[in-house]
Order: structure tokens, then C-alpha cells, then sequence
């Protein structure tokens, strides 16, 4: 997160960060764990009031930023939800309602508004923007045929699908890439649920079987949704990284706490240098991820033309550096840092969850150096 | 006439539109090449090279784009780091003074504004925009390594002047530079922070012995000076006797803060004294590698680390600025330069193959990476060492406990010291 909110910005973030302190207390996000949802819908809605699906929106349709920079705002909320694990689909309810209002036109405007107002979540199909190397499902596929789109394929994992009313999903049409919003008790669609490693997120196997939709239910133009797929990974990647970041500035001061603390062979582990030196890396680590994140932030509001590698670069240094802070830190605990017990796995599944959805820090790389090729010019 | 200072955005106009007009662009092989290490050159040539820089900031400051940093009193331009960042990004491959931004106008410069007399900011800063004094740090001695408050050479008061005695080393383009700043104890007497004295000196007269270094890959950039007698009178001192650990404080910081200075000019995605993620992709492009996986995720790994590096020092730097951080925080930048740099030489290195073991001409980009694997410590080595960052990390931004430290309240002649530094 920035060193420097505006003075808006911080109370914005403040309010967030004292709502949730009330409500999801650490003790209750351990009970969530069994919830079939990890929240409960009065607190999304009361979250929802607070701006947490809003910033991405259109003040025409009923949702404005605090900055003028929307993404950058909703990273100062995402950083309280990583800072307390908190539940709750904040990514791709907002990655929905982006696009809903930009591209979504007056067909979609209902669910626009149910987003706003927090009485539903959307779940997002993180379609084929990364190149995976083959590995994993080609993705569904559509057809455009009088009036209708037809579509099939498995998605996995989809965050919230079993939670949301709608699903926007990627699918490959004859004329390219195209976005459907899909609500969910459409005949033909099933969602299986997956275990994860977080505790109060959810994610689903969704099956599409052949399900008819008219051509109403598409987003943006058939065919033509490259760089709306593009922008939605670029959304998706900087709130779960900015959520990270939070989670692994807890980690962190618990850790340093923790090496204060706790004495051993007469001095407390703060007075090691072998030690000292690792929280010196650590801080390094840690405030590299707050600036590349914060950096790749204001490039996708500003539409810059670096977004994109700075987006990848911090989700690939996030993403690796980021899990090596965290699991030091369950070193640095030793044994009582794996139990259950102790809160420091809340911060670790966040963060290894995180680092693992939308494209790992290998895929990234490898957008990175996509970009590098495209330079023409030698430099 | 009012106080507002110009915009950023006319100030970048103005500089794009000067060096355009002026600057000679840069062909391709000039900026072709990873680059750890200065280039091996004869002294002709490194004369010949430092006269061009001269002239060439004799226009910068003509054109009214010197010193962007230093106040319009001393012949700067009076504005911001982010005016200075947008001159780098204007400056970026077009020939610019390189050698003269570090040390001379920072720490040097800056040492100077901060702490030097009125008398002595006017007979030196605007010389040193206007490229006609180089400047040196005399700073790091051969028995002190990171240990740099510990200094020998010795300045003992005789009459109005002091008179100089020891060795510095690690300084560059001693045989080139005009004047130094030199870090001397006055006081053996008290511990080793309160005995240290700053001196500013002439580098070419009798006294001052200059001996080249020869790094393992040729360079003989770096030089050891023996000073005998050397005469300063006490009009040259900065600071107070005594008090010149408050000065070395502040000098270490701007040597640290180099990249995100408002006194120092360096093309955005540049970092001199690194091998760039930039040139690295001219190794995978020079050796057919690019379209391999590995090469390619090596590839993204280098220009993620100079992505994070840009943003964290950017972050430091206003944290720092704003008083939000303590400006012991620049070692967290240090620490990151000088680790990944030190990775991205040994990605470069695997990607140049065989060529990284043996190579000619021909091989382009791979040519060097052979020899900058072979100086790759260097990056955590110069301008302090990446332990002494981590200490600085730990012991001051973290508040965890300090290492034992037998010198800290005994006079320092009575600290013990190596078995060659023994009377």
C-alpha cells in the first residue's frame, strides 16, 4: 500500500479496516471455515455500503472512486482484507462490475446495480489470457446462432461460483474470444465445489453443458474480447496482490513481534544476526511488493502503456518473494507456526492461494518476456 | 517574479526539446553491452572522454538544465526529484556527462550544500555545474573496509591549517579529478564517532600520491591515495571539528539515495554498475536463445527485478522526502540493487552459453558477460556492503538490537584494530 493515502483515501481505508475488525475478528474467520459460503450476506451487504464494489463503477451508474483512481482506491481495501483475512469474493465481484459498467450496456444494468448494493456476488471465469503452457482446460467454447449463444466447456477453479447469481465467462467463439454473463441457475450449468487451501474463500469446478442463453447475456462484442480479458487479468492480479501484501505485512510484524518476544538461550531471537539479517530481507522483500504492486495499481487506472509488464513483474515478485517472506516467518515461529492454533496460517493460505490463481509467477515471467520481444528496437 | 516553481511538464518539454537539438543520439553499440565494470581504457582515452563531458555539461548548464537540484543561487536550477526524473527519462539515448553525476555533483555537491559555508557553496557549486571541477570522495580507507568511522588518516591542527597523514582507497578517477572530500580524525582521544574532522583538498599537489587499482577483469578505474604532509587550511573544513560523523552520515545517504536524487542525472533503465535487464535480452538475442522457455523465464525474472527495483527506490525516495520513513530506509534500496543486480549478472551469464567461457567479437551482448560474472559481487560489495545494509535494515528501521560493539565507548586509540594497522 502507498505510504501516502490522501487524507480521503485514508479514511476510507480506515473504515474498512475497523469494520472488519469487528465483524471478522480472527476468531470468527477460524469458525467460518465450515460456512458454506465463509460469509454471511448482511456482511457483504454492509460491505457493499462501505464502497467495496463500487470504485471500479461509473458514478453515471452509481459508483465513483475516492482518488480518481479506482483500482488504486480499491487496493487500500484489499490491503485491509489481506491485513485480516478477511472473506468475502472482493476480486471478482469487482473484476464483474468493472466491465459490467464500462462494457456492460443497459441489458445488464439489473446486476450491475445487485453488485452495487451487495445483494449479490459474480464470480469471473479466468479465461485463456495467460498462456499456460498447455497444461490445464482449453476453456469453454460458444456458438452465435439465431439469436442464441450456445455455450460448453468446463472452467476451474471459479472463485464464488457456487456463492455468485452470475458468471462471466471467456469463451472461444469462430470470430475469437467472447464474454457472456451467465446466471447461474441457467439449465446446463453446474457447479462443483473444490477444497482450497484458504479458509474462508470458495472455489468451483463450473460445467457449461450445452447452455442456451440469448444473444442479450453477451458483454462487450463477440469476438473482439482480447484486451477486455486483457484488462480484467490486469484487475484481478493487482487486488489479489495488493490483498497479499496485506496479509504479508501481518505476517510480518506478527514475525518481528514474535522475535522480541520469545527468549532462547537467554536472549531474545531479535539479538541474532543470522536472524536479524533474514528480517533485513524480509523487509526488503516486503516493501518491494508494496511498490511494484502500487506501481502496477496506477498504471492500469492511468491505462498506461507499462501496465502490463508491471502488473506481471508484480505478480511474479509477489508471488515468489512474497512465499518465501511468509514461509521464513513460519520458520522463524518453528513448530508452533504450522499449528492450526496459531493465526500466522491465515496470512499463508491468503498469500499462497493468491500466488497461485491468475497465471503463477512462472506464467508471468513468461508474459514479461513476451512483452520484451514485442520491443522492436534494440536498447 | 514569483516562487512558483515551473511545472514538471514544461520542464520535460523544455529538456526534450534542448537535448534534441543539442545531443548527439547514441548508436546502437554504444549502449549494446551488459556493463558491471567501467570499460578498460588507456588514461589518452579517459582523458580524451572526460574533456567531451566537461563541454558537454558547459552546454547543459548554458541551456539552464544543470543542477536541477541546487538552488538558482549556486547556479542550479532550483527544482525537484521529480523534475530530475523527467530529465531522465528525456536523457535516455542521447550522449550525456555519465561520469561527472556520481560523486562529483552527489555526494560531493551535495555534502557541500548541506553543510558547506556560504563561502565556500559560491566558490564551488556553480563550478561543479559547469564542469569545471571533478570531484572525489576520500572516504574508505585499506584498514577499514565497511567500517568506514573508523579512519586512520590523521588531520592535526598547525595553526590556521591542518596538516594530513594516511590512505584512502577505492576512490575513482583520482588521476582525473580536481578536488576531494576527505573524511580525517582529529580527536584520538574520544570514540571513533566523535573524533572525525571533513576536509575539502586540491587532489594534484606534492603531497598526494595516487597508485592505480588493477580489478581482476582490467580495470584500473579504482585507485589508492597516500597522503603525506598535505597542507588544508582550515577555510576548507565542512563542518564542525569533530563533527564529522554528522557530515559522513549524511554523505553516505546521498550515496545511497544516488537513483533517486535530485542532483544526479541517470537514464531511466539505466543503473550503472549493473548489468540491465535491457542488454540482457541482447544476450538472448545474440545467441538465437530467445524463443527457448528457460531463456524467456530467465529473461522475465531479469526485467521483474529491474521493474521492482525502479518502484522501490521511487517508493523509498518520496517515503524518505515526506519524513514518513527515516533516511536509514535507503539501505532497503541498497540491499535490492545490490542483490538482484547480482542475479541478473548470473542470469546473463547462463544465458551467453559457452560464449560466457570464451568469446570474440562477434558474440555481440555475450561477449562481456563471461568477465561481469566474474565481478558480479561487486554490486554487494561497492558503496557499502550488503551486510552492513542489513545490519542498517534491522538495527535502525526495525529497532532490533544492535551488534556488540567494543569500540563505541572507548577513546579510539585504544580500540583494537588489524594485526597490519598496529602501531
Amino acid at each position: 500500500m502507498l505510504l501516502e493515502l490522501s487524507s480521503d483515501q485514508e479514511i476510507f481505508r480506515d473504515t474498512t479496516a475497523r469494520f472488519l475488525t469487528s465483524r471478522v475478528p480472527i476468531s470468527e474467520v477460524r469458525s467460518l471455515r465450515n460456512h458454506p459460503a465463509g460469509f454471511e450476506p448482511d456482511y457483504w451487504r454492509e460491505g457493499a455500503e462501505l464502497g467495496w464494489t463500487s470504485l471500479l463503477v461509473s458514478e453515471e451508474h452509481g459508483g465513483g472512486s475516492v482518488s480518481g483512481g479506482g483500482l488504486v482506491d480499491l487496493t487500500t481495501i484489499a490491503h485491509e482484507f489481506g491485513v485480516h483475512a478477511a472473506p468475502g469474493p472482493l476480486v471478482p465481484t469487482n473484476v464483474v462490475a468493472g466491465t459490467l459498467s464500462t462494457f456492460g450496456g443497459e441489458a445488464h444494468r439489473p446486476v450491475l446495480e445487485s453488485l452495487l448494493a451487495g445483494t449479490s456476488v459474480a464470480a469471473w471465469c479466468f479465461g485463456p489470457a495467460v498462456d499456460t503452457d498447455g497444461r490445464g482446460p482449453a476453456g469453454p467454447r460458444c456458438r452465435i446462432a439465431d439469436g442464441e449463444v450456445v455455450l460448453d466447456g468446463v472452467q476451474r477453479p471459479v472463485e464464488a461460483a457456487g456463492q455468485a447469481h452470475h458468471i462471466l465467462v471467456t469463451a472461444r467463439a469462430e470470430g475469437g474470444l467472447t464474454q457472456i454473463l451467465v446466471p447461474t441457475d441457467t439449465a446446463g450449468v453446474s457447479i462443483e465445489p473444490m477444497r482450497t487451501a484458504d479458509l474462508t474463500r470458495r472455489f468451483a469446478a463450473v460445467t457449461f453443458d450445452g447452455v442456451r442463453l440469448p444473444v442479450e447475456a453477451l458483454v462487450g462484442e463477440p469476438g473482439d474480447a482480447d484486451e477486455l480479458l486483457e484488462y480484467q487479468l490486469q484487475l484481478a492480479v493487482v487486488i489479489g496482490n495488493a490483498e497479499a501484501v496485506g496479509a504479508l505485512q501481518t505476517a510480518f510484524d506478527m514475525t518481528l513481534q514474535w522475535a522480541f518476544d520469545r527468549y532462547s538461550f537467554g536472549r531474545p531471537l531479535a539479538s541474532y544476526q543470522e536472524l536479524k539479517h533474514r528480517f533485513a530481507d524480509q523487509k526488503t522483500w516486503l516493501e518491494a511488493c508494496h511498490a511494484v504492486n502500487d506501481a502496477a495499481a496506477a498504471a492500469v487506472d492511468d491505462r498506461s502503456p507499462d501496465a502490463k509488464e508491471l502488473v506481471s513483474a508484480a505478480k511474479a515478485f509477489i508471488g515468489d518473494y512474497g512465499s518465501e517472506l511468509v514461509q521464513d516467518c513460519v520458520q522463524i515461529h518453528g513448530g508452533i507456526g504450522v499449528t492450526f492454533e496459531h493465526d500466522l496460517h491465515l496470512y499463508l493460505r491468503r498469500v499462497t492461494v493468491n500466488r497461485a490463481l491468475y497465471g503463477t509467477p512462472a506464467d508471468h515471467r513468461q508474459r514479461i518476456s513476451t512483452v520484451l520481444e514485442n520491443r522492436k528496437e534494440r536498447v | 517574479m514569483t516562487d512558483a516553481i515551473e511545472d514538471v511538464e514544461s520542464f520535460r518539454l523544455r529538456a526534450r526539446t534542448w537535448i534534441r537539438a543539442n545531443l548527439r543520439p547514441l548508436e546502437p553499440h554504444e549502449t549494446l553491452a551488459p556493463t558491471l565494470a567501467l570499460p578498460v581504457q588507456t588514461e589518452e582515452e579517459e582523458l580524451a572522454a572526460l574533456a567531451r563531458e566537461r563541454e558537454l555539461q558547459r552546454m547543459i548548464f548554458d541551456a539552464g538544465l544543470a543542477g536541477i537540484g541546487f538552488p538558482r543561487e549556486y547556479g542550479g536550477q532550483g527544482l525537484t526529484t521529480d523534475h530530475q526524473r523527467a530529465f531522465n527519462a528525456e536523457i535516455v539515448g542521447y550522449e550525456y556527462p555519465a561520469r561527472l553525476q556520481a560523486p562529483t555533483f552527489s555526494p560531493c555537491g551535495a555534502v557541500l550544500l548541506d553543510f558547506g559555508t556560504e563561502e565556500q557553496k559560491r566558490r564551488h557549486i556553480p563550478a561543479i555545474l559547469k564542469g569545471e571541477e571533478i570531484w572525489m570522495q576520500l572516504l574508505s580507507e585499506p584498514s577499514g573496509g565497511s567500517d568506514v568511522a573508523a579512519a586512520l588518516t590523521s588531520a592535526v591542527r598547525d595553526g590556521d591549517d591542518w596538516i594530513l597523514n594516511g590512505s584512502k582507497v577505492w576512490t575513482t578517477g583520482a588521476s582525473t579529478a580536481d578536488w576531494g572530500l576527505c573524511l580525517a580524525r582529529t580527536n584520538w582521544d574520544v570514540p571513533k564517532h566523535r573524533g572525525l574532522t571533513v576536509f575539502i583538498l586540491p587532489i594534484h599537489q606534492p603531497g598526494i600520491e595516487v597508485h592505480r587499482i588493477e580489478m581482476l577483469n582490467g580495470s584500473t578505474e579504482f585507485c589508492q591515495e597516500f597522503l603525506t604532509d598535505v597542507r588544508v587550511p582550515d577555510s576548507d573544513r565542512i563542518g564542525d571539528v569533530d563533527g564529522g560523523w554528522t557530515v559522513g552520515t549524511r554523505w553516505m545517504f546521498h550515496e545511497r539515495m544516488l537513483f533517486n536524487s535530485p542532483f544526479v542525472s541517470i537514464p531511466v533503465g539505466t543503473s550503472p554498475g549493473e548489468v540491465g535487464a535491457a542488454s540482457i535480452v541482447n544476450v538472448a538475442r545474440d545467441t538465437g536463445r530467445f524463443d527457448d522457455r528457460c531463456v524467456r523465464d530467465l529473461l522475465g525474472e531479469a526485467h521483474m527485478l529491474e521493474l521492482v527495483g525502479q518502484t522501490l527506490r521511487r517508493r523509498i525516495g518520496r517515503g524518505v522526502a515526506a519524513g514518513r520513513i527515516s533516511e536509514q530506509s535507503a539501505a532497503i534500496t541498497r540491499l535490492f540493487a545490490g542483490v538482484s543486480s547480482a542475479r541478473k549478472a548470473t542470469i546473463a551469464f547462463e544465458i551467453a552459453g559457452p560464449a560466457g567461457a570464451a568469446w570474440t567479437a562477434d558474440d555481440g551482448a555475450a561477449a562481456s558477460c563471461g568477465d561481469d560474472f566474474l565481478m558480479r559481487q561487486t554490486s554487494c560489495i561497492g558503496g557499502g556492503t550488503t551486510e552492513m545494509a542489513r545490519n542498517v535494515i534491522s538495527e535502525r528501521v526495525l529497532g532490533m538490537p544492535r551488534e556488540r560493539t567494543p569500540d563505541r565507548d572507548r577513546p579510539f586509540r585504544d580500540v583494537p584494530r588489524s594485526a597490519s594497522n598496529r602501531a
